[in-house]
């Protein structure tokens, strides 16, 4: 305790030194007036005597203190004062600061909750995911899940691999919960025995599935997710026990899942046993994800050659059938391609983030020089200050430190508004950033977040405050005192570490703008894009699912959806109304098979797979979608069962050579099925987004002979997408009407995913609109940046100039000659920045290559425009104080000083 | 001031040394303890100011002094210092040490005149 009494009593120390001191010169100097000296000069001979008697006190105080740190503090405080004393200038390098931190911690957050934090699941360096590549099985193996498993080959992987603990496969589904509130359709995920076990987190109340709930003639059970919990049940501990509706089906709830718990990238309202009957398993159905959990020590490799082991294992236990070929998949080529789950579920979308976090960084370096320039002009003003204090006997380091000092404390102040800017800024992000943003839950302004902050804003501080400290810590002393502002050179010696920054900056947002306008022309590029409907927002779409427990006779499905159409065609302002297995955009492919043309024989024996899609009348009308030949289906082609089917006009040309070719010809799906006759052809659809090729796709009338059964069964599908084109659509009291129209239909059929077309077309286009409104904005502020600082740097120069202008317009200077030759000087600064940003950004645009679509990365439209736009920015914010120089008065000027 | 050629270092501890056996002749201020010192060792000895101040303050600080509000001669306020017991017994440490180097040094030089 006695230092902190001692730090109390330290005033009072510090008193008595200079008592003391004052006392000793004192008396010193009564002593040599008693010997006869006047007493000025007894004054003056005692303190010359005594020493530096600021520096002495400071050393006596020293003792009391713990140095370093205090002097800082006092460097600190005097470096706040001077803040103070100079709001303006405070004002913009903290906003300019605040704005390029919070920027950069904005998007740290998302890299470091997307990217870098490991999956919230223990071990969750063990987990798999169980992506399968088969570069023979056409669209079924796509790019976002490869090809997904079927149930016969996860008993087969499970059952006999060495290299995982445990396995398990889902796969995501749509319940109508009934007997709860009104009948409300909610995401569930059908899982397998060994999910949970394999993800290893443990319920919040209640229990886990266990084998007994995954009998298919066993108990019928479900799991709760928390939000769902909290939502439809309070949160209520009680519920387990409870009995709800689950599809028409009575389920008893066994568990609740803690908050946060996803399935994988999942967020879901029920879990529900999948319940497979091992008896009934065929080699197809490739609609589950897996995912598994290696024994410890195991590699990714060796889990592969593992599975791969399998395969043939597998198609050697299981068939489709009596007469089919268990070993037709060998020419899909099945292999293994395991990877760790986390880079599963971060997908491609690292890219993108990288991308932007190399785009917002590079505005911090920007950031950056323009404050290092600010602050150059500060030390300028102080140039003499500084020198005096050298002269003092004030170290180079002392100097160096004081300025470094201010920098780093206006780093860290801005850092800390900076938080505030990137709260804000994290919200606006997760708000405009595409919806299939993964991990969206786990992004926060956390304590990784915050450090990088503080990080950032020292590094920053220290950056910027390194110019000018090793511009003024090295000034000779000497030459400054005498020769102020009268010389023109000491200013070109100044001026050249300006100039330098200022060419940096102008080549760094070079590089930006360049990438931004690249953006924009790739999003040009898609919106131009044909998508194969029109007209997108006046289309409205919902899904319709009628579960098997609640309707059993697909023929009666099939009338249910069709009132649907009529009750809703009813609506005012509706014109036209149909339904399909899945629209355009969303992901959600109804199926792929086999597709073989009459006449046509195919290498390798074996048909390549076409992409199936099962629609009403007037859906194609309703889309926008254009009748290329032929017709449409009428509702008694469908009634009917007769066969035909409508072809997409790609896979028209591919098979008989044009459209109106296709009219009238036959195809089927297996040898033993019989033909269907092509009745129309419609225009291409690029249903996987505008910047994937349209497939070729083969439409079924929505209700048809199942090609699955050994006999011929009615199936119709019982999961469609309504759409209905109407002037109204996505307003409320349009839905209100659709719901009731629905309703009227059968009142326990909920409505799910309500969007426009266009909503789902704009969502198809986030991650480049995102990205392009990243790189826009970040391009932005690079350009005005660099604005500032070529106005900077050239009215700085003006300033300085004054004399030399006035002395130059007395001599009979033009003033037009006079205004080009300092806009000549910005443009040789901009031209020196254009061609450095140019190289840099030639070299840096492949990085982006992924992103773009339809341009090329080194498009020369962009590369052309951008210098030139950046050139006539510059011209102009070099002319404004150009300007102000050839308004000098010559006699003024000179009379100055 | 330091480089004053007519005036040699002291070895580290000597000015601590003087300052504690001349306080415990009597408690003195700053200017008297420089005054005290010079005189005492017939001007052989001057102490820096540079060094007296701080000097002070570090044993101060290690509790071998206490200063007190005092008057000068002259009848301005000034701050006495005095030695305390804790100085008193560093003081008499001191002088056992340095008269053991003293010795040791007289030693080796009358060796080396031989």
């Amino acid at each position: 305790m006695e230092w902190f009494a001692q730090f109390f009593s330290r005033r009072r120390r510090y008193e008595d030194i200079s008592i003391s001191i004052q006392e000793h010169i004192e008396e010193r100097t009564e002593e040599l007036m008693a010997d006869g000296m006047p007493r000025k000069q007894a004054e003056q001979r005692a303190r010359r005597e005594f020493g530096n008697v600021t520096l002495l006190e400071e050393r006596s105080r020293e003792v009391w203190q713990w140095p370093a740190l205090e002097s800082i503090l006092a460097d600190l405080k005097f470096a706040f004062r001077r803040l103070r004393k100079s709001p303006g200038f405070a004002a913009t390098v903290l906003l300019t600061l605040a704005i390029g931190i919070g920027a950069n911690t904005t998007v740290f957050s998302v890299v470091n909750g997307v990217l870098l934090k490991p999956l919230p699941y223990p071990d969750s360096g063990q987990l798999v995911s169980l992506w399968l590549n088969a570069p023979g099985a056409g669209g079924l193996a796509n790019f976002s899940s490869g090809l997904q498993l079927s149930a016969s080959m996860y008993f087969t992987f499970s059952d006999q691999n060495r290299t995982f603990q445990s396995m398990g496969i889902w796969t995501p589904s749509n319940a109508s919960v009934t007997g709860v509130a009104e009948p409300e359709q909610v995401r569930s995920e059908m899982i397998s025995d060994g999910v949970l076990q394999t993800l290893n987190v443990p319920p919040a109340v209640g229990r886990w599935f266990g084998q007994s709930d995954q009998d298919p003639h066993g108990g019928k059970t479900v799991m709760l997710g928390y939000g769902y919990w909290q939502r439809r049940f309070g949160g209520d501990r009680g519920v387990i026990g409870r009995v709800i509706q689950v599809d028409a089906q009575s389920r008893e709830i066994v568990g609740v899942m803690p908050r946060g718990f996803r399935l994988v990238d999942r967020d879901f309202d029920l879990l529900v046993p999948l319940a497979l009957d091992r008896a009934d398993q065929k080699l197809a159905g490739f609609g589950y994800s897996g995912i598994a959990r290696l024994k410890p020590g195991m590699q990714l490799a060796q889990a592969d050659a593992d599975i791969a082991r399998l395969i043939p294992v597998w198609m050697d236990s299981y068939s489709n059938g009596p007469g089919t070929n268990p070993h037709y998949y060998e020419i899909w080529r099945i292999t293994p391609g395991f990877r760790f789950l986390k880079q599963q579920v971060i997908g491609s979308i690292g890219g993108v983030l990288w991308i932007v976090m190399a785009t917002v960084g590079l505005v911090m370096l920007i950031v950056c020089t323009n404050v290092a320039n600010l602050l150059l002009v500060r030390a300028e003003s102080r140039h003499q200050e500084l020198s005096i204090r050298a002269a003092l006997g004030a170290s180079r380091m002392r100097i160096a430190r004081e300025l470094l000092i201010e920098s780093v404390s206006l780093g860290i102040l801005g850092g800390v508004i900076a938080v505030g800017v990137a709260f804000a800024g994290l919200r606006l992000l997760v708000a405009i950033g595409p919806t299939d943003l993964p991990r969206l839950s786990e992004i926060s302004l956390d304590a990784g977040s915050l450090g990088f902050t503080f990080a950032l804003s020292v590094l920053s501080g220290l950056l910027f405050g390194s110019i000018s400290a090793l511009r003024y810590a090295r000034t000779q002393t000497s030459a400054i005192i005498g020769g102020t502002n009268r010389t023109a050179s000491a200013s070109r010696v100044r001026q050249r570490a300006r100039n330098v920054l200022v060419i940096a900056q102008v080549s760094m947002a070079l590089v930006l703008l360049v990438s931004a306008v690249l953006m924009i022309r790739t999003f040009a590029a898609l919106r131009s894009v044909e998508p194969g409907f029109a007209d997108p927002q006046h289309v409205q779409t919902m899904h319709i699912w009628i579960p098997d427990l609640l309707i059993s006779d697909p023929q009666v499905v099939t009338h249910i959806q069709n009132n649907i159409v009529d009750q809703v065609a009813a609506i005012p302002g509706v014109t036209s109304v149909g339904f399909a297995g899945a629209v355009p955009m969303e992901n959600n492919d109804p199926n792929w098979d086999e597709i073989s043309v009459e006449g046509k024989s195919y290498e390798g024996g074996e048909p390549p797979l076409r992409l199936f899609n099962f629609i009403s009348p007037a859906y194609f009308n309703t889309m926008g979608t254009r009748l290329v030949a032929g017709r449409d289906f009428t509702w008694s082609d469908i009634y009917d069962l007769r066969p035909r089917v409508m072809v997409s006009e790609n896979f028209a040309r591919e098979s008989w050579g044009s459209a109106s070719a296709a009219v009238g010809k036959r195809l089927r799906q297996f040898s033993n099925s019989p033909w269907q006759e092509v009745i129309g052809v419609v225009e291409d659809v690029r249903v996987h987004g505008v910047d994937e090729a349209a497939p070729a796709t083969v439409y079924w009338p929505a209700m048809l002979n199942d090609p699955y059964t050994p006999k011929p069964t009615i199936d119709a599908p019982r999961f469609v997408t309504f759409a209905i084109r109407s002037d109204r659509a996505g307003t409320e009291s349009f839905l209100k009407q659709v719901q009731q129209a629905v309703w009227s239909v059968n009142a326990s059929l909920p409505l799910a995913a309500v969007n426009t077309m266009q909503e789902i077309y704009s969502q198809s286009l986030a991650r480049t609109s995102f990205t392009l409104v990243m790189l826009a904005i970040a391009g932005a502020m690079a350009l005005a940046l660099s604005l500032i600082g070529i106005y900077g740097v050239i009215s700085y120069a003006v300033s300085q100039r004054t004399r030399e202008i006035g002395i130059r317009l007395a001599l009979g200077a033009q003033k037009g000659v006079l205004r080009w030759m300092f806009v000549r000087s910005a443009l040789g600064l901009t031209g020196v920045g254009v061609v450095i940003g140019l190289a840099a950004a030639a070299a840096l645009v492949r990085l982006m290559k992924t992103l773009l679509f339809g341009i090329s990365p080194l498009d020369p439209l962009t590369f052309l425009a951008v210098p030139v736009i950046l050139a006539a920015a510059a011209a102009l914010a070099s002319y404004l104080p150009a300007r102000r120089a050839a308004g000098v008065d010559p006699v003024e000027a000179l009379r100055a000083e | 001031m330091a480089n004053n050629p007519e005036h040699r270092d002291l070895f580290p501890g000597a000015l601590e040394l003087m300052i504690l056996q001349s306080l415990r002749l009597k408690p003195m201020h700053g200017y008297a303890l420089v005054k005290h010192i010079k005189q005492v060792s017939d001007d052989l000895l001057q102490v820096e100011e540079g060094s007296l101040y701080p000097a002070l303050q570090r044993m101060l600080r290690e509790g071998w002094l206490e200063a007190k509000t005092g008057t000068s001669a002259k009848g301005r306020p000034t701050r006495i210092y005095r030695l305390t017991d804790a100085g008193i017994r560093r003081l008499e440490k001191e002088v056992v040490s340095v008269e053991k180097m003293f010795a040791g040094i007289t030693r080796v030089l009358a060796v080396a005149k031989i």
